[in-house]
């Protein structure tokens, strides 16, 4: 009995089946390991696609931060009255004519007095936007007395400068230094002399390096170069070889060829001594310890801030630096080591669309306290601009807003009573199934093809005006009519039968019936089917293409026949352009569509919410 | 709903080439700002697109002006006139096309003879035509660097692509002494068919709808066809996505304009082509070889009719608007030489119509 006890009795089932035999335990383990794979699948499926989404928001909202700030600068300007209003009448269309560029360039030279040159007079100008005379002239028509009288307007800045104060522009750090420097300036040349020998060292290794970098690239060309010589020798070996014994015709090609190859050869040769040569004269400067060495604008600017003035170097030795007097300086007393500073802009300055010298006017025109920083009204306020300063989103919103307003009022009341009809009033015969199995497929046709209808029909038939919100809402509208009647036939199907019964068994009749008690009772189900066509609506791009909706639109739409685009175009154009700034401003009206499509789609959820009932 | 379907435009409508549409756009912006008129809207259609609406007809549902990134083609006039409409001519200045590759990767001097190699669908290899059998750019010339051939370029639709193909590959292809031949005979010349023999050019190739091609229409077949084997790459119309592309694999090479070169000069170099690097001199000079004329084209029978348009002509050919220092050049135009802006804005204002 005992050993039988031990023996674990094999466990049967009822049916006969062995689940204790070996085999049944290992297909037991396989299946459970099966089903843990496949748990661990999905889980991980979904921890994927979360890390995308958060990737590509965390970009976007990285990105787009910035665009929602900008910094102004405060100008003082002063208007004369006999030149933009000589009537003195303050009429808008007077001041709108009047050129106020002029009036803004003079500030500029009294907020920045140094003497310079022409071109360098159009980069000072270039600190504030294009735009600036429109803030100016905009001040003056609401409020006419600012004329004849200083007064401080606030004007935006380039997109550059912008850019620059939000550090996007260049990294900088300051370089410690320990000696006194004795300044001695020379017009616009400024020499500088340290005691401390350890001061400028570090620049002098740093143009060493760079200029050692620059002869090994050289004599990389140099070597690449050979690998051509050789080339070209061995093909002109060949073809003489050939020569010997070639009949007529083929010799006059190969003396073609031998000429070209000699010429060939002749200018590899020349380049490659030339590359040499000017590798050797790089290596020289370099080891030659008495010269000074250039610093030129392919590597990092340094900046040295001494009483009250700013020296770009230009010129580095190992007893001091010479460099260019972009701020003058207001004594030439030498400074003890805490009363100078040195920086360094670590983006060099041939790499950057912001040179030196708007830099330093720029932190010049801030220790002033003339630059302000504040949220961006103009992006919620403006419409498209090619000026990245100046450009806004409120154009594309009031766009959206219009061509959603034209496609809810046509396919909501059309969308539902289509599906009411077919789905409460229509007989079931052929015709009825013919319409039903078109309106399935409408639903899955690409949207271009709506554009393309819509361009036929709407433009090329009705004449209706381009790049009109009507004609897009229209568009969207057929776009999401199949949506919206699928959507509500689902939600009307929901509603039991007994309903229906209940009603019509009181005396109702069949319209009092689907209007009284079905259709209240369909419309949360409806609604949300409703809201996610028409953010599907918000979201297209692709049929405005074709009725002049993605174009280039500055003025806000008044109406729906005004020419406007609309947010997704605007992302689309943004991204298109050049202007480094647009990048932000890309990312924040994505953020901004984003935004209105979680709304809506929230809204969806709490109508769902709300009004649903469970039968 | 459909009542008084057109109301009447007081707006100009311009259409067109994508490269001019940066400059279109401000333009009409400024134009928009200065005048009483309102602000011009302005479509990015493509240089063939605008065309195809401009000459259309004449009436407020056609465009007023279409930009073009190269001259409007005889097939084109023809259509316009037979539709009545008489185009007024205004060149606007030019854009180089850069091969540009991140700051990270190789600088290359290329010639226009390699770039043919690099990117042609048939090559010359020992007389014959063949299919491309370049793998790296070294393979081409031992000075080039020894990488694989990676060009990402925009789609055949694009005007900018004509343009490379024309200046850049076709320029190549005539640095071969039997394909330039080629191109300088006339249909029905039995040097063709010899030509064909020799460097095997199928017969298929030499004659349409039974009718025997010229050369150069031969020529340009083969110039044209770009290598579909995976080192052309179509990255779409969008160049700053090329530019970003190209930095994030420095070892391949983009085909943009010279505004992205120049907004991106921190991030991206632009390859000497014939030694001549693209900068904004060189390409004012002609210096620098692919580089085209960029155009816009008013419709005559629309001045007088729908309000602002000399307007807008007289601050598009404005020395402040696009000379030296004008404000285009910021945003990457590269003005004509001022003799020709003269005469331009005089004919341009003058609204003289264009005759091929």
């Amino acid at each position: 009995m005992t050993d039988m006890a031990n023996q674990a009795a094999p466990a049967t089932h009822a049916s006969g089946a062995n689940f204790q035999s070996d085999a049944a335990r290992r297909h037991l383990a396989r299946r459970y390991a099966r089903e843990r794979r496949f748990r661990l699948l999905g889980m991980s499926a979904v921890l994927v696609a979360v890390l995308f989404l958060a990737m590509l928001l965390s970009t976007v909202v990285f990105q787009g931060i910035p665009a929602f700030t900008s910094y102004s600068l405060s100008l003082t300007v002063n208007v004369p009255k006999s030149e933009v209003d000589p009537e003195g009448t303050g009429d808008p269309a007077v001041l709108r004519r009047g050129d106020y560029e002029l009036y803004l360039k003079q500030a500029m030279a009294e907020a920045l007095p140094f003497k310079i040159g022409r071109k360098d007079r159009r980069l000072r100008n270039g600190l504030i936007s294009s735009g600036a005379g429109l803030s100016v002239r905009d001040a003056l028509i609401a409020d006419p007395s600012l004329m004849d009288r200083p007064n401080a307007y606030s004007v935006p800045l380039s997109d550059f400068a912008d850019l620059y104060f939000k550090g996007l522009v260049t990294d900088r750090e300051m370089v410690a230094v320990q000696g006194t420097l004795s300044p001695t300036v020379d017009g616009k040349d400024a020499e500088l002399l340290s005691t401390s020998s350890s001061d400028f060292a570090a620049i002098l290794d740093e143009v060493k390096d760079h200029l050692a970098g620059r002869a090994n690239g050289l004599r990389q060309k140099a070597r690449l170069s050979q690998l051509s010589e050789k080339a070209l020798e061995a093909d002109l070996a060949d073809y003489r070889r050939r020569l010997a014994d070639a009949d007529a015709e083929t010799r006059e090609t190969l003396e073609g060829r031998i000429e070209r190859a000699d010429k060939d050869l002749a200018a590899v040769k020349a380049r490659i001594a030339n590359h040499l040569a000017e590798a050797d004269k790089l290596d020289q400067k370099a080891a030659d310890v008495s010269e000074s060495l250039e610093l030129d604008t392919t590597l990092p600017s340094y900046l040295i801030r001494i009483n009250d003035g700013v020296v770009r170097l230009n010129q580095v030795s190992a007893a001091g630096v010479k460099g260019e007097v972009l701020i003058p300086l207001s004594s030439d007393e030498d400074a003890a080591a805490v009363n100078w500073t040195m920086e360094r802009l670590v983006k060099p300055e041939s790499n950057r669309k912001l040179s030196d010298k708007e830099i330093v006017w720029l932190d010049h025109l801030k220790s002033q306290n003339l630059v302000s920083y504040g949220f961006n009204t103009t992006f919620f306020s403006a419409g498209a601009s090619r000026e990245p300063e100046l450009a806004g989103i409120w154009g594309a919103i009031v766009g959206s807003f219009l061509t959603m307003v034209v496609t809810l009022l046509l396919a909501f009341p059309l969308g539902v009573a289509a599906a009411i009809y077919l789905e409460e009033f229509a007989p079931k015969n052929r015709w009825t199934q013919l319409i039903e199995v078109n309106i399935n497929n409408l639903a899955a046709v690409p949207s271009i093809v709506f554009g393309l209808l819509g361009l036929a029909v709407f433009l090329n038939v009705f004449h209706l005006p381009r790049s009109a919100p009507i004609v897009g809402g229209m568009v969207l509208a057929l776009m999401t009519l199949p949506t919206i009647i699928i959507a509500a036939r689902a939600a009307l199907k929901a509603v039991p039968p007994s309903i229906r019964e209940a009603a019509l068994g009181i005396g109702a009749s069949r319209i009092q019936t689907v209007f009284h008690h079905v259709l209240p009772l369909a419309m949360p189900g409806i609604l949300t089917g409703t809201i996610i066509g028409m953010a599907q609506a918000l979201g297209e791009t692709a049929p405005l293409l074709m009725i002049g909706m993605v174009a280039f639109i500055v003025d806000i739409p008044a109406g729906p026949l005004d020419p406007a685009t609309v947010l997704p175009v605007q992302i689309f154009m943004w991204a298109d352009f050049p202007e480094i700034a647009f990048q932000q401003k890309t990312a924040a009206a994505i953020m901004i569509l984003l935004g209105f499509l979680i709304l809506m789609n929230a809204l969806a959820v709490v109508l769902r919410k709300r009004f649903e009932r469970r039968w | 709903m459909f009542a008084g379907a057109a109301e009447a435009r007081d707006r100009i409508q311009i259409v067109g080439s994508s490269t001019v549409f940066p400059f279109a756009t401000a333009v009409a912006e400024r134009f928009g700002q200065k005048t009483e008129f309102d602000t011009p809207v302005v479509e990015s259609t493509g240089s063939g697109g605008g065309m195809k609406l401009f000459c259309a007809g004449v009436g407020e549902n056609t465009p007023d002006v279409t930009n073009a990134s190269r001259r409007i083609k005889s097939s084109e006039f023809e259509k316009c006139v037979a539709n009545g409409v008489t185009p007024v001519e205004v060149k606007v200045g030019f854009d180089g096309i850069v091969i540009g590759n991140a700051k990270a990767g190789p600088e290359i001097d290329v010639t226009r003879q390699q770039l043919f190699q690099a990117l042609a669908r048939q090559v010359l290899v020992d007389g014959k035509l063949v299919d491309n059998p370049n793998q790296k750019w070294s393979d081409i010339d031992p000075s080039l660097p020894d990488v694989k051939i990676e060009v990402l370029g925009p789609p055949p639709t694009s005007g900018t692509r004509d343009a490379f193909a024309e200046l850049a590959l076709e320029g190549g292809a005539k640095k071969f002494p039997i394909l330039k031949e080629l191109r300088g005979l006339k249909a029905g010349d039995p040097r063709i068919a010899e030509i064909a023999k020799e460097i095997g050019i199928p017969e298929a190739a030499l004659s349409k709808d039974g009718k025997a091609l010229k050369g150069k229409k031969i020529f340009g077949a083969i110039a044209h066809a770009v290598r579909e084997d995976g080192a052309y790459i179509e990255a779409g119309e969008n160049d700053n996505l090329i530019v970003q592309k190209l930095e994030a694999n420095p070892n391949a090479f983009g085909i943009f304009g010279f505004s992205f070169l120049d907004q991106n000069a921190d991030k991206i170099q632009g390859a000497q082509v014939g030694g001549v690097a693209p900068e904004f001199d060189s390409i004012a000079d002609g210096d620098y070889p692919v580089s085209r004329s960029l155009f816009f084209y008013v419709k005559k029978e629309h001045v007088g009719v729908i309000p602002g348009i000399e307007g807008y002509v007289a601050e598009f050919t404005k020395e402040g608007t696009w000379g030296d220092e004008g404000y285009l050049t910021d945003k990457g135009l590269i003005p004509l030489p001022a003799a020709d802006r003269k005469k331009g804005a005089e004919e341009a204002n003058g609204l003289v119509p264009l005759s091929l």
